[in-house]
Order: structure tokens, then sequence, then C-alpha cells
């Protein structure tokens, strides 16, 4: 079932937590909500839910395929949803909490109970707890709890599955395995599903769109391999991974910040330039391009690439440099190690409000 | 934001039923004591309360009020500290038993003590033989009320220190503060509130006790009969404008007791949303 | 929990930082002890004086047993009734905001903090045939004043705020995805309330309302303007124990003492053990 937003907006008193938006999700797609806290993500989440009303404006229209739920009780909207603290009855066994939704439909429609016995037992087998049946919420691990909730929220075969930092209160490890399972779930049974989640590499690996938003605005949609391609504006640049910044002057297509020089190809004036970890090279000497003397402070070897932090009398604050584990053991980095930076590439996004299209340039080789 | 029963109808319905139960149920009455007290104009009432016998009741239990807080006071920080500082065998046990009070009926409460420290109780005996005499004077009803009232000042401290829990007292001890200081400087700052609402519980109690004081004092007129006996008497001598100008005094206590109480939570409330 | 096994696989009880262990021990043992357990001895002293059969014929004099039926039938009613008043009320401080809500919460605490005797002769006069309520009740056929419906009335007054305030707390700290989850999967208000709200609030309900029972059976003051204490019908078992004070039947009154504190004590170490298991299923607790 596809979801369709027009014109949907949200002030609580009177700050506006979210500017009227249009937002159109097809079905079967697997779509995440990305942004910092106060961006109105979980707004707009239980808005789609019912769980929040938006500002009530003549053109606010929220469609399920065609069904226009606009003005929708929560209870009636089909919806599944997911807390981020799960939300599980306490006083209920697993079981119990999944039957719930099922329990409660009214007598007419409501499913016998061996047929709401086999469905329980149907969706328990499909997050692997069928064993835990009939335990109580508190005896289950976190994910354990997330996955009942998720079984809880699919009992009904909702339109749509609604998802609140579905992975947010667990710890690192558990958060993988999840994800993983999601999506292999999703694509297994095809729902729609929007989740809100504040953390990017989680957005960008699960999600097939995601919908960046900062400010209760919507800052750009695309997937997840554009976004990080051509992020549509500063925000989406720097809310999508670890950036270093580069403020100086430029004359006769040189910047210039203290005794730190890099040849680029830009009109004079003052200039500000922004780098990911990985675009940046670490050599021992300065290439003919770019003089960036810089002084190793702190190094991370875990993981499948080296952080280095770098710090410069010409630089405000570190910046931080990942390189690979051979050129680490090639440079002989150390605390102290004084070496130079060479930038693959660089971004900058001059005047925000202009709009204007952000570019992106290989630097000059 | 969607909670159950939200619906206006439901919200109007359940609204207006309390309103209504509780202003009959609660509010009537207290309106009520004022009324009797001034049915026969504020003159008569005046006269009702400059009289010797109640004069005399007065005192007395503002006397018996001024030594009870005190004692549970010092007793009710002294557990608080004890059972919330310190983990030891029989903490449990200890503070289940400070519940007791609660649990017993006052007219038992003023019983076990007349059976100990009357004439014929044990302990009574031999406090007569040295001409000691406790009951249907005015140490009984002090005992009795300590014992009614002793809870209360405990019950309001141990949740909030358990809340707190000792990390500022273990800091201070780090910086090298003595035992007195940090109960002066660190604790008693985060629980005057808590103190203080539980001694304004354990005034409104002591001057209100009637069962287990009734039991104990012996009711003689001008001597040991505190307020609460007092009008007790006077209603069953069908003045019923004096005993209720004497209960319009107790009830004007129990509503400073909540208006004391509303303004020290409106003042914690406070505290939360501006720390 | 943790801690304790932390201190056993030690070896060793954790040193005390903080100052004033002794010092606290020694006045809180003092008092309980004082104060609390040296009374009780006089009660077992004069009970030892009694053999069993004297003791049996006084807890189970016609009379007596009449005042039990009383008490304990009132007590039942009353605590019957604050649980569902009491829960209204906790509901409707917790869940909506009206004009006038803070003077209602207020309030609450007033039969806590009016002094019994005070509302005893306050709600005596109010019932009574010419008194305000009294007057409109009476034509209708309910007769308060000292009938069992008056002690029942003064029980309730005086342990109302008993499940108000247990319930209360637990309703205001219940999160709001309990009844956005029940909504979300389609539950009627009512549905909802039953199945998720009620069982939530039960062990703080059960628990207001024991509470207030056992208050109701051991009330005294508020119950004997009101009671008309006519013997077998409105006598209430307090009032029978001091009436054999009165009469210095010491032996008579500690027997039926007895009585009442084993039955309130009984009830209290009950709602005690209850609550525990309670709350052991909900916040974990394996098995």
């Amino acid at each position: 079932m596809s979801i369709r937003l027009h014109e949907i907006g949200k002030h609580f008193g009177r700050t506006q937590a979210l500017e009227p938006i249009d937002l159109d999700i097809t079905e079967g797609e697997l779509v995440g909500l990305l942004g910092p806290s106060g961006s109105g993500k979980t707004t707009l989440l239980r808005i789609i839910a019912g769980l929040e009303t938006a500002d009530n404006v003549a053109g606010a229209r929220i469609l399920f395929g065609e069904r226009d739920v606009t003005h929708l009780h929560v209870r009636d909207r089909r919806i599944g949803f997911v807390f981020q603290h799960y939300a599980l009855f306490r006083h209920m066994t697993v079981f119990d909490n999944v039957a719930f939704g099922l329990t409660v439909m009214p007598r007419k429609s409501r499913p016998s109970s061996g047929e709401i016995r086999s469905r329980v037992h149907r969706l328990l087998e499909m997050v692997k707890l069928e064993h835990m049946a009939h335990r109580y919420p508190a005896q289950l691990s976190g994910g354990q709890q997330q996955r009942v909730s998720l079984a809880r929220a699919l009992a009904l075969r909702p339109d749509v599955l609604l998802l609140d930092e579905p992975f947010g209160a667990l710890d690192a490890k558990v958060r993988q395995e999840l994800r993983r399972w999601l999506r292999h779930l999703h694509d297994e049974l095809n729902f729609t599903s929007l989740f809100v989640t504040h953390d990017q590499e989680e957005a960008l690996e699960l999600s097939d769109r995601v919908v960046v938003m900062s400010n209760g605005r919507i800052e750009q949609i695309d997937t997840p391999d554009e976004l990080y391609r051509h992020p549509a504006n500063r925000f989406v640049f720097e809310f999508l991974g670890d950036v270093n910044h580069l403020e100086g002057t430029v004359r006769n297509g040189v910047l210039t910040c203290g005794d730190a020089r890099l040849a680029v190809d830009l009109a004079d004036g003052p200039e500000e330039l922004l780098l990911r970890p990985h675009e940046l090279e670490l050599a021992p000497s300065a290439t003919q391009h770019a003089h960036l003397p810089v002084c190793v402070t702190a190094i991370s070897p875990v993981g499948a690439e080296v952080r280095v932090e770098l710090e410069a009398d010409w630089l405000g604050e570190p910046w931080l440099a990942t390189v690979s584990h051979a050129d680490y053991e090639r440079l002989h980095l150390t605390r102290g190690t004084r070496l130079y930076a060479a930038p693959r590439r660089w971004h900058r996004f001059p005047d925000e409000r202009s709009k204007q299209a952000a570019s992106t340039l290989e630097a000059v080789s | 934001m969607q909670r159950i029963g939200d619906g206006v109808a439901v919200r109007r319905l359940l609204i207006g039923a309390a309103v209504v139960l509780a202003a009959l149920f609660l509010l009537l009455p207290l309106v009520a004591i004022f009324a009797q007290a001034f049915a026969r104009g504020i003159d008569v009432f005046w006269a009702n309360v400059t009289n010797h016998y109640t004069l005399a009741a007065i005192q007395l239990t503002l006397f018996i009020a001024v030594l009870t807080i005190p004692v549970c006071l010092v007793f009710g920080v002294a557990l608080a500290w004890l059972v919330t500082r310190f983990r030891f065998p029989g903490r449990r046990i200890l503070q289940t038993l400070i519940d007791i009070p609660f649990a017993v009926s006052p007219v038992v409460a003023g019983l076990v003590y007349l059976l100990l420290y009357g004439r014929t109780g044990w302990l009574g005996s031999w406090l007569d033989g040295h001409d000691i005499q406790l009951m249907f004077a005015w140490p009984g009803i002090l005992l009795v009320t300590i014992f009614v009232t002793c809870p209360f000042v405990a019950r309001e401290l141990i949740p909030l220190m358990q809340a707190q829990g000792s990390r500022e007292e273990e800091a201070a001890v780090t910086l090298g503060a003595p035992g007195w200081t940090i109960f002066r400087r660190v604790t008693l700052p985060n629980i005057r509130w808590a103190l203080l609402y539980g001694v304004i519980l354990t005034n409104a109690r002591a001057v209100g006790e009637f069962g287990a004081v009734s039991v104990v004092s012996g009711a003689i007129r001008g001597q040991t009969n505190t307020l609460p006996l007092h009008l007790e008497q006077l209603y069953q001598d069908y003045n019923t404008v004096g005993a209720f100008a004497s209960a319009s005094l107790l009830a004007l206590i129990a509503l400073l007791t909540l208006v004391a109480k509303a303004g020290l939570e409106w003042r914690a409330a406070r505290r939360e949303v501006h720390p | 929990m943790s801690s304790r096994s932390f201190a056993i696989g030690l070896g060793s009880t954790p040193k005390r930082v903080l100052p004033g262990f002794g010092l606290s021990l020694g006045i809180s043992l003092t008092f309980v002890s004082l104060m609390l357990l040296l009374p009780m001895t006089g009660l077992f002293g004069q009970l030892a004086g009694l053999s069993l059969a004297e003791y049996w014929a006084i807890i189970t004099n016609e009379r007596v047993v009449a005042s039990y039926v009383v008490t304990i039938g009132a007590a039942a009613v009353a605590a019957i009734v604050n649980a569902a008043f009491g829960l209204l009320l906790a509901w409707v401080l917790v869940r909506y905001t009206f004009p006038g809500k803070r003077l209602l919460d207020a309030l609450m605490d007033l039969p806590f903090a009016l002094p019994t005797a005070v509302a005893g002769i306050t709600l005596a006069t109010l019932y009574s045939s010419n008194g305000w309520m009294g007057q409109l009740l009476e034509p209708l056929g309910l007769q308060v004043a000292y009938t069992w419906v008056g002690i029942a009335l003064a029980m309730s007054f005086t342990s109302i705020p008993f499940v108000v305030r247990t319930v209360q707390p637990v309703l205001e700290d219940m999160p709001n995805e309990m009844d956005e989850a029940a909504l979300t999967l389609g539950a009627s208000d009512f549905t909802g309330f039953r199945r998720v709200i009620l069982p939530h609030l039960w062990p703080a309900l059960v628990t207001g309302t024991g509470l207030a029972f056992v208050r109701s059976l051991g009330e005294f003051g508020a119950i004997i303007f009101i009671a008309g204490n006519m013997p077998y019908e409105t006598e209430i078992t307090a009032l029978m124990i001091f009436v054999r004070l009165q009469e210095y039947d010491y032996a008579g009154a500690s027997a039926i003492a007895s009585v009442v504190l084993f039955v309130s004590l009984a009830l209290l170490l009950a709602i005690n053990i209850w609550q525990g298991r309670f709350i052991k299923r909900l916040h974990g607790g394996h098995g």
C-alpha cells in the first residue's frame, strides 16, 4: 500500500515542529526518516500513524493507497506501529501480547480462538520466539522484546508498518543483527514500511530511499547512494558522515590558510572547503598542488581502516583521516609524526540561501 | 497525542462525576464544620473558643504537639539515614516495623500503653512504687501521640533519600568532610522540604489524635483534655456549636496542612522544570 | 541483587563509607524497642493471665461477634466503594486538565489531615435527620446516621486517600506508549482500559484498597458519632475494646484487641507479600 502525504504540517502551540510537507512512498518500499533530534521525523511518523493530528489546513491529506485516512482515528487506520522502547504489555505473556490486536477486534470480524492461536504461533515462528510464547516481557532481552513488538504489530496484517527508532534502545551488536533481519522480513512479506532513525549508517544500510530532515523540513529524498554522492546541501553532507573543514582565502587559484596552501580552481575571495576523512591522503612530503603540514595527535587502529587525528597551527578544529592498514604501516604513523595531507576530493556549498547547486570537485593532481 | 479515554464525551462525564462526588463527599463536610461553628454568630463562636476549658485544651494540645515533633524528627531522620545509606541484616524488618502504628487501631495503641504503664502493668506498677504516674496524665498522652505519629517523618524521607542515593554524601566523604558537616551541608539541603512536610503531617496528626488519647487521658476537663477529647465532650453534652467551634480550630490546622502540602509540591515541581 | 552477589564473591561485607551507622542504628533500635515493641509485652502479659477457654469465651461473645460482622462488613463495603471512587479520582487527576484540578488534588488529603473526631461529629451532623444530607436522603428511604451505612460512610471518608494516593503515582508513571500501543492495535477505550490500563494499575489498586480496608477495621473516632452504637447492630469492634476498658475489664479489652491486632498485621503482611510477587513478575525475576 502506498503512502501519500500532502501539505502535512504541525504546530505545537506556537512552535512549528513540521513545515508543510509532501511525501510519496510507493508500495513495498522501505523508507528511512533520518535526522537529528528535534528535526520533526518522529512527529511526521506519528502523524502518519494517527498518534498526532496534523495542523488542520485545507489541503492537508494523508492517503494510504486510495484510502483517505486524514481524519481517521489511529485505531481505524490499520497500521502496525513499533515503539522505540517496545511498549509491550508487561502483564501479558508474549503470546497474549502478539494476540492482543486479534482479540480486541469486534466480535463479528474476530477470528476464532483456534485461528488466533495458529496465527500467533506462525508469527512467533517468524520472529524465532515460539519457545518463548509463555514468558513475560520482563524475562526477555531487549532484542527479543523488540521482535515480539514487531510480531505484535504484524499480527493484524497492517497496510503499512511504522517503526519509531526501532533499534535505538539496543546495543550495537543486536542492532546490526535486527537490522539485517528486518530487511529480510521486509523483502519476504513486502509491506510498505517507514522507520525513524538518527543513525545515518542505519538509514543508509536499511532503506530503499532515505528522507533527510532537519528543523521540521525535508532536506533531501534519495536513494542512499545518490544521497552520499550528491548531497543536496551542506546539512545533508555534514549529517551523513564526518567532515573536515578548510577555511581560507583564494588568490590566483591558490587557497591559503596560515602556512597551508592548496591549489583550487576557484575565483578569488574567502572560501570554505569540506573534506571527507577517507578522501584525505597522507604522505611524508607535500605535493605540487597541496602543502598541508599536519601532526598526528591520536590513532585508532580498530576496524577495517585506521582513524588518524590530525592537528596543525592553521587548523581551528582537528582533522580526521582514515587510511588503510597498509598505508598505516608504510608511513610508520605514531603520535607526533609530522607529515602532509592531500585531499583527493573536496566539496563546497557556497552561499546556502541561494540554493545553488553544490559543487564537488576532483582535486587537481 | 492520542490516549485512551481522551474523547470529549468520556472526559466530560468522568470529570463531572469526580468533581460532584468529591464536592459532596469531601468539600461539604469541610464547609459544614465552619457553618456549624458560626451557626449562632461570631460572638457565640468566640465565647466558645475563649472558654476556660477550651483554652486549657488548646494549651495541652499544643504542648503535646511541641514535644512530639522533635522526638519524631530525630527518630525519623535517624531511621531514614540508617535504612537508605546502609545495608545490614534486618533492614527490611525495621522498615516494616515502623509501619505498625499505621496499621494498628488507635484504640489498641492506647490500650497497649495503658497495659504497660498503667497501675496493673509491670512497668506501671514499678513506676507507681516510685510515685510516678504516666497514665491519665499528660505523659501518657505524649507517649501514645508519639506512637501514632512516629512513622510520618521517616515515611516522607525514606523514598526521597532512596531516590537521591548516596553519591553526594560519598563525594563529601572523599573531600574529607566530617559526618555532621556532611549531613548539615549535603543531605539536609536536599531533604529539607520533605522534612518540613513530615513535620507538618506529624503536627496535624498530633493535634488531632483521638482514639489512642481517649484511652489513656482520663479526660479530666481543664487538665487532661486535648482539643479532640474536649469537642467530643461538648458534642455529647449537646453543645453542638461549642463542639464545632473547637472542631473548626482543628479543621483550620488541617486546611493549613493541605495548603502547605500543595505549596511544597508546587515548589518541587517547579524545581524539576527549572533545575 | 548484583551488589549482594558481588559482596559474597569477595567473601566480606563492603566497608561502610558513610558515617553515622552506629548513631542512627542506636537511635532507631532504641526507639523501635521502647515505643513499638515494649508496649506489646504489656498486651501479651495481660493475655497470659487468661486461660484458653476464657480467652475463647471473650472473643466469641455474641455481642463481640456481632461487632466483627458489622466492622468487617462495613469496611468491605467502604473498601469496594473506595476502590471505584478512588480509581475515578486518580484517573481524572492524572489524565485530564480542568479548572480547579489543583484544588481537587489538595482536597484528596483532607481525610488524612482532618482529625478523626472532627470528621466524626461533622458526618454525624450532616447525615442526621435534620442535617444537610440527611434531609435529602431520608425522604428517599435512605437512613445513614445510626445505621451500618453511616459506619461504612465514615470508614470510606477516612480511607479514600489510601486508594487515590497509591494509584495516582503509578498511573502518572505509566508510559504513554501503553495507550498508544493498544490504540494502534485497534482497541476501543473500554477494551484498552480493561485489558491494558487496569492490569497495570491492579497491584496499586489492590494495595490501596487493602490499606483502606485495614485502616477501616481499626477506625474509631470518625465512626462512633455516626454509628449510634446499638448493641448487635451498629457497634464496631474498636468500641467494644473501649467499653471494656471503661469497665476496667483489661483482660477482656486485651483479648478483643489481640484479635484486631492479629487481623490487621496479618492483612498488612499479606498485602506486602502479594505486592512483592506481583512486582517480581512484572520487573523480571525468572521462573
